[in-house]
């Protein structure tokens, strides 16, 4: 056997709802104790290196902000993989993957957006310009908030699920733009620093922190997500287990 | 598929179809905005274009949810998605029909509007071009909304939250060029290109998905 079909093995035997809940019981613990572990390192680089000459104590707010920035863009990207899974495959998981990541992808941009705007009033003067990269993560934000919306407007899982993913899909367009939108406008907000072809700009000072604190910030989202999975699978169980006792009640009562 | 286009044209401006109440509530809001802003007739001149765009926005947003609310409801949607010709034509023709109706009428609308605005006529001339090259985006773009929301009761309301912030590019990049063709040293052209680039794009993307979504909530 190589090694694809062996991936794509693993990947379909997930597709039994039983079997995630298991993988997530064993790998959650593991998950949780490595994101505590990281978010001390990372807190702790934060507060012991030094601050910025001219930014002084407030360049720490990047440390969170940023890695809150990207994990709102990542989040919604996983959350377009598993649309795609929806709609392509009908992988039974991934709309509980779409499901569980909206509110959590919400929280980050809205972390994002407060931690941006408490920075920018001591460095730019103002809590809020309406430049091309605030707007679109404003525009992202909504668009988060929509996803629930249309989540919880619609009763049957299954249904609201393949409805959302195409939404999903087409407000992806706007990740790109998120990506871009500092190169390709002159904006207030600074060009990417970090993840550029010819190696980061910024101060390994900085860098360190940034990177434990991004890696802390993608642990739990991940720890996050697939706890939020699981809640979602004993939700629609409970759901089901209610529906079902609720029949038979009727029942027994009718025929005594 | 003519004949579907007709069919729709028709409905919409006859009685009950209500493409005239976009139009007119077009005219409420443009004329609503004196009141909260002060009859400085400088200041209106100079906010003009955003005016009139904001408000075409607010009033194409307004019929979109009976896009296929209707068909749905008389069952004809149904009918629509068993057809021979491919799902995607149809939503294009409907959204082009709907636009006729309802998009079309704010385009002529807007220089009178413009007029009451204080602008000038190179403005006027720029608004109208804009909306003309930009309002079929709003549509395509409202279509995928409208088919995401058919299966809803309600779906008014959220149909324009989740229309709002795609439609955003398109506002942004339509009064760019308005405003480029009013202040001498931008060029207007660059900012037109890309406006009608992102109807064009979503010509295409919002088919597809409307029809995706339109498919995905009929079972």
């Amino acid at each position: 056997m190589n090694e694809t079909s062996l991936a794509i093995r693993k990947f379909s035997d997930l597709a039994n709802p039983t079997r995630f809940l298991a993988l997530a019981a064993r790998v959650l613990p593991w998950l949780a104790v490595l994101t505590v572990v990281c978010f001390a390192i990372g807190l702790w680089l934060s507060f012991t290196t030094e601050g910025d000459y001219q930014q002084g104590e407030t360049v720490r707010i990047m440390y969170v902000h940023v890695p809150s920035a990207w994990l709102s863009m990542m989040c919604y990207t996983v959350m377009a993989i598993s649309a795609l899974g929806t709609l392509v495959w009908r992988h039974p998981l991934a709309d509980v993957s779409a499901k569980a990541a909206a509110p959590i992808g919400a929280s980050f941009t809205f972390l994002a957006l407060v931690t941006g705007s408490l920075w920018g009033k001591p460095m730019w003067g103002t809590w809020w310009v309406w430049d091309a990269r605030l707007t679109s993560v404003f525009v992202l934000f909504l668009m988060y908030l929509g996803v629930i919306a249309l989540n919880r407007a619609m009763e049957d899982p299954a249904r609201s699920a393949r409805v959302s993913a195409v939404l999903v899909l087409v407000g992806f367009v706007n990740i790109p733009i998120i990506k871009f939108s500092v190169d390709w406008w002159n904006t207030l907000h600074q060009p990417a620093s970090v993840f550029r072809l010819d190696g980061p700009t910024i101060d390994p000072e900085f860098l360190w922190p940034l990177m434990a604190m991004a890696i802390a910030f993608t642990l739990l989202f991940f720890s996050l997500h697939v706890a939020a999975m699981r809640n979602e699978i004993w939700r629609r169980r409970v759901t089901s287990l209610r529906r079902q006792a609720a029949r038979n009640a009727g029942r027994e009562t009718l025929a005594p | 598929m003519i004949a579907l286009f007709f069919r729709d044209l028709k409905l919409a401006v006859r009685a009950g179809g209500g493409a005239m109440l976009g139009v007119l509530f077009f005219m409420t809001v443009v004329a609503v905005i004196p009141f909260g802003v002060g009859p400085d007739l400088n200041l209106l001149a100079r906010i003009g274009p955003a005016i009139l765009w904001i408000g075409a926005l607010l009033a194409s947003l307004l019929g979109l949810d009976r896009l296929f609310q209707a068909e749905r409801e008389d069952g004809s949607l149904d009918l629509l998605l068993m057809q021979e010709t491919p799902l995607l034509l149809t939503v294009f023709v409907k959204c082009t029909a709907h636009w006729s109706a309802t998009g079309l009428p704010l385009v002529v609308a807007s220089p009178f509007l413009g007029l009451f605005m204080n602008m000038n006529e190179l403005a006027i001339g720029a608004t109208m071009a804009t909306l003309l090259a930009g309002t079929p985006a709003i549509t395509f773009i409202g279509a995928v909304g409208a088919a995401v929301a058919v299966a809803l009761p309600r779906g008014g309301l959220l149909v324009s939250i989740l229309v709002l912030p795609l439609a955003v590019p398109v506002l942004i990049f339509g009064i760019s060029a308005v405003y480029a063709a009013i202040e001498d040293p931008a060029p207007f052209l660059p900012p037109f290109m890309i406006l009608m680039a992102i109807t064009l794009f979503f010509a295409v993307i919002g088919p597809v998905a409307a029809a995706a979504a339109l498919r995905h909530s009929a079972d």
